[in-house]
């Protein structure tokens, strides 16, 4: 039987209020795994080991003075932090050139939360340059591998993140999706990623890619502790006006142990499989993994349909013209004026050009081009205004389809983790892999990516599918339940990366 | 827009005496105007930082420098005074509108973009009368007026701009500090009525409190559109932008500069030596000179701010803020005009507004209306201009010079000894009441006649011989009793007052000698 995934953070909360652990103790313990892996996995671009046990220290000191009753839900949980959330005195970069020796005054909103909720941030995070990838190759930094697959790529942007989860350096963390970048590296490193409705989190403090597209969610090793870092940050900020004021409910409710499931759990939802996002271009191997999670989903008793939703192949150019619109606006200020790196240079205008040129890589000025192309006087109304009117069609077409089922279901990328190098050259070809994920980003909606099965490699090795469950809108509740049925239940899509066991330290 | 003088024309004879003179050929300048308003608000328009003037940099956060993850937040305060603005103006109010990005790279730019309002403006399709010098009126449409935010401020070592400069520092107190730019449609024809505009424009700004509406501050930045074309012809010529004039008068002279370079090149048969540029005005020499020539229509690439959510106006709200809304100048002017104040004094008087504010709080403490207005745009304006006091600052209260005023017209003090005794209460003399602060200074006219018999009395008394001298018949010797009464009472008796009480005494006396 293999192990049942639980949460780490309810473990820690037992132990550190039953005294059986410290907080010190816990933090140590995740960064020696953190460091020790670290040289292998690379997830990190800057660790916190100093701030992250004066955190643990004065943790300590609380439950000494006042108690175990005075802890936040997250007390003594060690968090890392994807390099696009800025952490006051932390040294944050996007994983940029441009932002090097970039040390933030202020907290994100979600860090802010998760600090306050006693979490314990022991670094940040590597991703693609500015979230702008699908690898995490495009790091400044370095390139992080996949624990599964050492010469694979965790995925991206947010794919330090995933791997970090992955490889048990600490027990969750926070990523950015803006087309997929949670639940696209949360599928090739087989854990669980978040993408909450827009407007859910706040993203003050997120250095913005496409600003309406943009969310802050969590990446775990499981759906409850993903819930509940989600119910950390979740809600209302003054300092986001696009966040929303919808009231947080409790999202860990109903997620029963196992033991106390119905005989058919998932009785009376109506699940639709979108008919586009399977069959042709996706891989054999998750084509498979998808079928058998479906049916899997069936046997607990849901209603399981195929719907499609013609319009979803409209949505990938589309998603890419406002992303990348809004991102050559968004990166503006990287000018090497007022922080940051500046490459000096006889006027201004040299200035900005050998700032930009030496601080941004390829894919990001390739994205800044296509975006100022597309916004300039003469292609406006042909590329941005259209690409607008794709969306709102993307957006109405998922709306009514949610309103037949309780939830949709995709695979969360059309194949497993690329070797490192395949499609970095190739972008038209790293696009595609974003074909699953994008038209959620467009029409705001939360979806889950959770571990779903493996391909099984010529090389012996095993490599994660993760199922992608789409909600409606701010009901992020009941795709948390059907994703915590179908990970309790489903034991074909449990297991550890063979060189990173984690059972040692549950 | 409707307008109740023609437009003036200009033809060849305006242009300067230097060229020479082919038949006549009538052009005609139109000219309209874009104007930066920097509002009053305590906060900036998208964080939390102080708008007022502070030492260099301080007035500062993550938010307003553009740093990495940072957002705007409107503050509801620039929405208000946007709403009044429009109102004031006559604009319809967008039950909706929105916030858009223009874009461009320039240190004093904080985030590569400035929030604006682009296709969905706060306010539309207004309009604002003013006064021209010929006493006439003339209505001025409004195009728009809506939102946006400040960039910071260059200091440059070493030249007066950017380029050219050894090093240029930014101060970015400024910056996000919530503008309204109005923009009028092109409806003035010469320096004079864009001037007319213009003021008024900042008036009714001030009028309303939006502003504190200091040229030389920067509070109000005006661009002004130049063209000219032959008369009668429908089609606008090329259009030439106007910039950094720093009075109405400078405005003035430097579109009427402009206008007549522009018409002589057409004269001469150089009307392609128009472009389309911005020049700017050199107050030294009064003329205008290229700043950047035949560049290309600048691609801001417009679209809308995602971080920002469209601004929705109810009803309530406009309700709100326009029953709170202060008086218009020409609200002033009609009601000031109904107290029968010459036009020119109600011009005056409304020209800013601490004047009608200070002459208002003089007519509530009761003073009349026209005698008000003397003292007020006589000494006391005087006094504010020789002193560079503004009148929201004067040591003497309103009220004060209202019992003045008062004093002056029930005659218990005459104008010669108001003029003696202003410059005392403009030094903040006599807060504590006028007429006892004149007495004690032994200031104030005896007007009570019972006081004045007294001291006739006391004189005649005195005067025996020159009274009997009277009574036999010598009459001349009244103003001798005259003199020596002004004399005891140090010239304060009223005269009118004193000649009646004399003719009195003395008939009693000459009744009772030849009884
Ligand atoms: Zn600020």
């Amino acid at each position: 039987m293999p192990i049942i995934r639980t949460s780490i953070i309810r473990r820690i909360q037992q132990d550190l209020r039953s005294r059986t652990r410290s907080a010190q103790e816990i933090t140590e313990d995740y960064l020696s795994r953190l460091q020790a892996a670290e040289p292998e996995v690379q997830s990190f671009i800057s660790v916190a080991s100093e701030s992250a046990c004066a955190a643990a220290r004065a943790l300590d000191g609380r439950i000494a003075s006042d108690g175990a009753d005075s802890l936040g839900p997250l007390a003594a949980v060690p968090l890392g932090i994807k390099d696009t959330l800025c952490t006051a005195g932390l040294q944050t970069t996007a994983a940029s050139r441009v932002l090097e020796g970039y040390t933030p005054s202020h907290d994100a909103t979600s860090v802010a939360r998760l600090k306050a909720a006693g979490g314990i941030i022991v670094g940040k995070c590597n991703c693609d340059a500015f979230a702008m990838g699908s690898t995490s190759e495009s790091s400044a930094y370095k390139a992080t591998r996949n624990p599964w697959d050492l010469e694979r790529v965790p995925g991206g942007s947010s794919g330090g993140s995933a791997a970090a989860v992955a490889a048990g350096q600490c027990v969750a963390t926070l990523g950015s999706d803006t087309g997929g970048s949670i639940r696209q590296p949360a599928h090739f490193c087989g854990v669980v990623g978040l993408k909450p409705t827009y407007g859910r989190v706040s993203r003050y403090g997120l250095i913005a890619y496409g600003s309406s597209l943009d969310c802050v969610g969590p990446l775990a090793g499981c759906v409850e502790d993903a819930a509940l870092l989600l119910q950390t940050i979740a809600g209302r900020d003054q300092l986001d006006a696009t966040s929303s004021h919808m009231p947080v409910p409790d999202f860990t409710q109903g997620l029963e142990e196992v033991e106390r499931f119905a005989s058919r759990p998932l009785e009376g939802k109506r699940i639709g499989i979108i008919r586009e996002t399977i069959g042709e271009g996706v891989s054999p191997g998750v084509n498979a993994a998808f079928d058998r999670a479906a049916q899997h989903l069936a046997t607990l008793g849901a209603e399981v349909h195929e719907v499609s939703l013609p319009t979803s192949g409209a949505g990938l150019p589309a998603y890419y013209v406002i992303a990348m619109s809004e991102a050559s606006s968004n990166l503006s200020r990287y000018d090497g004026i007022r922080y940051g790196v500046r490459q000096e240079a006889a006027n201004i205008r040299e200035t900005y050009n050998t700032t930009r040129q030496e601080g941004l890589n390829a894919e990001v000025k390739r994205r800044i081009l296509m975006g100022t192309y597309a916004l300039s006087a003469g292609y406006y109304d042909a590329y941005y205004k259209r690409a607008q009117q794709v969306r709102t069609i993307v957006q109405q077409e998922m709306h009514k389809a949610l309103l037949d089922f309780d939830a949709l279901i995709s695979p969360a990328a059309p194949t497993t983790a690329y070797k490192l190098g395949h499609v970095k050259d190739d972008p038209l070809e790293m696009y595609k892999g974003d074909i699953m994920t994008i038209n959620v980003n467009l029409a705001g909606l939360p979806a889950i990516s959770l571990p779903a099965g493996f391909e099984e490699g010529a090389d012996g090795r095993r490599l994660p599918i993760g199922l992608q469950i789409i909600g409606k809108a701010f009901d992020e509740g009941e795709i948390i339940r059907i994703a915590h049925v179908f990970e309790q239940t489903a034991d074909f899509a449990c297991g550890t990366p063979p060189t990173f066991d984690k059972s040692k330290s549950q | 827009m409707d307008s109740n003088t023609s437009a003036s024309r200009l033809c060849c004879s305006a242009a300067p005496a230097s060229v020479a003179a082919p038949p006549e050929v009538a052009y005609e300048a139109v000219i309209g105007i874009e104007c930066h308003i920097q509002l009053n608000t305590r906060t900036k328009a998208f964080c939390s930082c102080l708008a007022g003037s502070a030492p260099v940099n301080t007035n500062v956060c993550p938010i307003c420098l553009g740093h990495p993850g940072t957002l705007p937040v409107m503050s509801t305060g620039v929405l208000k005074k946007g709403i009044t603005a429009g109102l004031a103006l006559n604009c319809s109010i967008a039950r909706l509108s929105k916030f858009d990005r223009k874009q461009y790279f320039y240190p004093d730019l904080p985030k590569g973009y400035q929030i604006s309002q682009f296709d969905l403006p706060l306010c539309y399709e207004g309009s604002l009368e003013a006064q021209l010098p010929d006493g006439q009126t003339k209505h001025f449409g409004i195009t728009r007026v809506h939102m946006e935010e400040d960039a910071g401020k260059l200091m440059h070592d070493g030249a007066n701009q950017l380029s050219g400069s050894d090093s240029s520092l930014v101060d970015y107190n400024r910056a996000g500090v919530p503008l309204l730019e109005v923009v009028s449609e092109p409806d003035m024809r010469s320096g004079a009525e864009a001037a007319a505009y213009a003021s008024e424009l900042r008036r009714t700004m001030c009028f309303m409190g939006l502003t504190e509406g200091i040229m030389a501050q920067g509070h109000m930045r005006f661009d002004v559109n130049v063209s000219v074309r032959r008369e009668g012809e429908s089609k606008l010529g090329t259009k030439v932008e106007v910039k950094n004039m720093n009075s109405f008068a400078a405005m003035q002279r430097a579109i009427d500069f402009e206008i007549s370079r522009q018409v002589a090149l057409h004269r001469d048969g150089q009307a392609h030596e128009v472009v389309q540029e911005t020049r700017l005005y050199d107050e030294s020499t009064s003329q205008t000179f290229s700043m950047r020539s035949k560049e290309g229509l600048a691609d801001y690439r417009y679209f809308p701010e995602p971080d920002l959510p469209p601004v929705r106006v109810t009803d309530e709200l406009i309700d709100e803020v326009q029953g709170s809304m202060q008086e218009s100048p020409a609200a002033v002017r009609s009601r000031y005009l109904d107290m029968d104040l010459p036009i020119a004094d109600v011009l005056i008087l409304t020209d800013e507004k601490p004047f009608s504010r200070y002459f208002d709080a003089v007519l509530e403490a009761g003073a009349p209306p026209k005698l008000a207005a003397n003292w007020v745009l006589g000494d006391v304006m005087a006094h504010s201009k020789v002193n560079q006091i503004s009148f929201d600052k004067l040591e003497m209260a309103p009220a004060t010079l209202a019992e003045l005023v008062c004093a002056i017209d029930e005659g218990l003090v005459s104008g010669k000894i108001g003029k003696q005794v202003l410059p005392m209460l403009l030094q903040g003399e006599g807060k504590n009441g006028v007429k006892s602060f004149m007495e004690q200074k032994r200031l104030i006219q005896i007007s009570d006649m019972s006081a004045i018999e007294d001291i006739v009395n006391d004189v005649l008394s005195q005067n025996q011989q020159q009274l009997q001298q009277y009574c036999a018949g010598k009459t001349k010797l009244q103003g001798f009793f005259v003199g020596q009464v002004m004399k005891a009472s140090k010239g304060l008796v009223n005269p009118k007052l004193l000649n009646q009480a004399l003719n009195k005494k003395l008939k009693e006396a000459s009744e009772a000698a030849t009884a």
